[in-house]
């Protein structure tokens, strides 16, 4: 029945996904069973992302499906341990600017490649990051900017974690609509992504030398 | 059907009206100076050149479409040039003076903030409503049409945003559910009920809010008007005529949103290319009703959710790009010249989007590889830009010039290139910007 529920799953056959999720729990199928299935799935998405098999549609459908597959399990999880992650990103579009398409897809690759994402939304002060890197403690700080004015939001970002002490406890990667290279350097980040899958490799690559 | 002009011939009525413009009293424009009449002309000659792809113009042309740079730099905030309509024309117009490009685009970019009040427009935030008053607006995306409205918008789009879209769009268009079915009326019967729904309250504060609209909309387009005139007797036109949209993104970014029509594509996938369908007149008809009221051949179509990376190249080829190329080839049958702006990165699109006529449209090209572009789509099509705006702001006059070099030499050398900014920008070093446009008139000139 996992293998089912993987296929349907992977291969976006939506209705098909939630219909088997039903018949394991009728059957009183474990629900980590199920979750584990899910994760499986998530990461054969991930991975058909990466290789530019499957684009936008097949990631939101994903997000869809696991939310109500969620929904239905959701009785069933009280008391259920958290698995374990590779190590968390705090992430979050940066001050004056509202834009949140590329920050969701970044978000939800972290999730399926294995991280704990804090998600500050859009419109975040510097502030805010400082203030959650101390509650979350993030290995990796993701700054999102789909304008040009974000050049300079990024920049005061950096520099604000950098004044309150905490420059040295995350790594900070930088992405959105007009970042390149000469922009990370201009805000002192330590990576761009040019795209989402440009970022989880940043990330991964950081939480391993730590 | 005898006087029937063809589409070159509405064109070609497009560029003649250009080169003899006429004041505001119909009379011909005053130039300022014979020089100013000449550069006018000869910037027009430019671009039209350059676009065709008939004959080589005099050297390649330059522009600048920026956002609110003009405005930024001259220390005026967002809020301001969008409340204080003369200081927005004007402004515009020094910019324009100073920097010399050989089109511009006008101070349309700002908008009317005291209109967007007096709607409570809900779409965007702007300075004052939602974003401090030195940002631009941006835009709210959300689910402004529901997944099963499909058949409402595809039996009647126009019933459909007047009854159900505007009011979730604008809090001052609440009244506009309660309209009546317009071809309902038919005979004399019916008549008094069909008209009394103008005297509900609620269908009286909407009729007041549009009168009201209406007139903070007037003084602010002949501000901007104003100062397309002026820009015009020192010799600068312009030549926009306005906007239209690829069917994919009205649905995509305006009424389902991102989200929406992803999930669209695989939940029901008939229902939104019916949808697009029924569309794609509408947008010929909004790309070409511009083109008559400016008088402008330019109709520029802002492309989003086609870029790389959004779909695969199948929903690609199935969603995006049919009806994109329909509106596309209305608005050269009715006698305009379609500006697609590639915004982002469309490399893998490039060899679906080269079917167009050549010489027919003009392609915005942001931060796709110019030489690769060049390859495909500009066989056919005169390419407009793609100076990176980071490049712009971050950059030196040095670095510049030797982009556009590079630019002119990769994409210029047998015509259709026009050099510009790739995307819209809000800052950037005005000796960068400067320098964009000294080099294109030094290295530019084709011997």
């Amino acid at each position: 029945m996992s293998k089912k529920l993987i296929d349907a799953i992977t291969e976006m056959r939506e209705e098909d996904a939630l219909k088997i999720t039903q018949e394991m729990l009728d059957k009183g199928t474990d629900p980590t069973e199920v979750l584990d299935a899910c994760r499986k799935a998530l990461d054969a998405v991930g991975q058909r992302f990466e290789k530019g098999a499957y684009f936008l549609p097949e990631l939101m459908l994903a997000g869809e499906m696991m939310t109500q597959i969620t929904d239905i399990i959701k009785p069933k999880l009280v008391g259920m341990p958290e698995s374990e992650r590779l190590g968390k990103v705090l992430i979050g579009t940066v001050e004056g600017d509202i834009h949140d398409i590329g920050k969701n897809i970044v978000s939800f690759m972290l999730d399926v490649n294995g991280f704990e994402v804090l998600d500050l939304g859009v419109d975040v002060p510097a502030q805010k990051f400082v203030d959650s890197i101390k509650d979350f403690k993030p290995h990796v700080v993701a700054l999102s900017g789909f304008l040009t004015l974000a050049f300079d939001v990024m920049k005061n970002t950096v520099e604000a974690i950098q004044s309150a002490g905490l420059r040295d406890e995350v790594k900070i990667i930088i992405g959105g609509g007009q970042i390149n290279e000469e922009i990370k350097e201009y805000t002192g980040a330590d990576g761009y992504g040019k795209n989402a899958m440009a970022g989880v490799s940043f990330a991964k690559k950081w939480v391993n030398h730590k | 059907m005898a006087n029937q002009l063809t589409k070159e011939e509405k064109l070609e009525a497009l560029w003649q009206g250009n080169l003899s413009p006429k004041d505001p009293e119909g009379n011909p424009l005053q130039f300022q100076s014979s020089e100013a009449e000449q550069a006018y002309k000869d910037r027009i000659l430019r671009v039209k050149d350059a676009i065709e792809m008939k004959k080589l113009p005099d050297r390649v042309p330059v522009s600048i479409f920026p956002s609110m740079f003009p405005w930024n730099n001259a220390g005026m905030t967002v809020e301001e040039t969008m409340y204080d309509y003369g200081k927005c024309g004007d402004v515009f117009r020094d910019f324009v003076i100073e920097f010399g490009p050989d089109i511009h685009w006008g101070a349309y970019a700002p908008g009317s903030g005291k209109m967007y009040e007096i709607l409570d427009y809900k779409l965007y935030s702007w300075p004052g409503h939602g974003v401090a008053p030195e940002h631009s607006f941006q835009y709210n995306e959300g689910e402004y049409m529901m997944a099963d409205e499909y058949d409402a918008l595809i039996h009647d789009p126009t019933g459909y945003f007047i009854h159900t879209y505007l009011p979730r769009g604008f809090g001052g268009l609440g009244g506009f559910p309660m309209l009546p079915f317009f071809p309902g009326i038919l005979e004399i019967y019916g008549l008094p009920t069909f008209f009394l729904t103008f005297g509900l309250p609620p269908v009286q504060a909407t009729l007041q809010a549009l009168m009201d609209a209406g007139g903070e909309a007037l003084q602010w387009i002949g501000a901007m008007g104003g100062a397309d005139g002026a820009l015009a007797s020192f010799g600068f036109p312009i030549l926009l005529a306005g906007f239209t949209k690829a069917p994919f993104d009205v649905i995509g970014d305006t009424l389902r949103g991102t989200k929406g029509i992803m999930l669209d594509i695989y939940r029901q996938p008939d229902k939104l290319l019916e949808a697009m369908d029924a569309l794609v007149p509408l947008m010929i008809g909004m790309g070409i009703a511009n083109a008559q009221q400016t008088g402008n051949p330019l109709v520029f179509i802002p492309l989003h959710k086609g870029a790389d990376g959004f779909l695969s190249d199948e929903q690609f080829k199935k969603f995006y790009w049919p009806t994109l190329k329909k509106v596309i080839e209305g608005c050269i049958e009715g006698g305009c010249i379609p500006l697609p702006a590639l915004e982002g990165h469309w490399e893998t699109r490039l060899e679906v989007v080269q079917d167009v006529p050549k010489g027919k449209t003009l392609w915005m090209v942001d931060q796709s590889d110019m030489a690769k572009v060049k390859k495909t789509l500009g066989k056919n099509a005169c390419l407009l830009g793609n100076v990176p705006s980071s490049m712009l702001s971050l950059g030196t006059p040095d670095q510049v010039k030797d982009y556009v070099k590079n630019l002119i030499d990769t994409a210029g050398k047998d015509g259709g290139l026009i050099i510009c900014n790739g995307a819209f920008f809000d800052e950037a070093k005005p000796e960068n910007v400067q320098a964009m446009v000294d080099i294109t008139k030094e290295y530019g000139v084709y011997k």
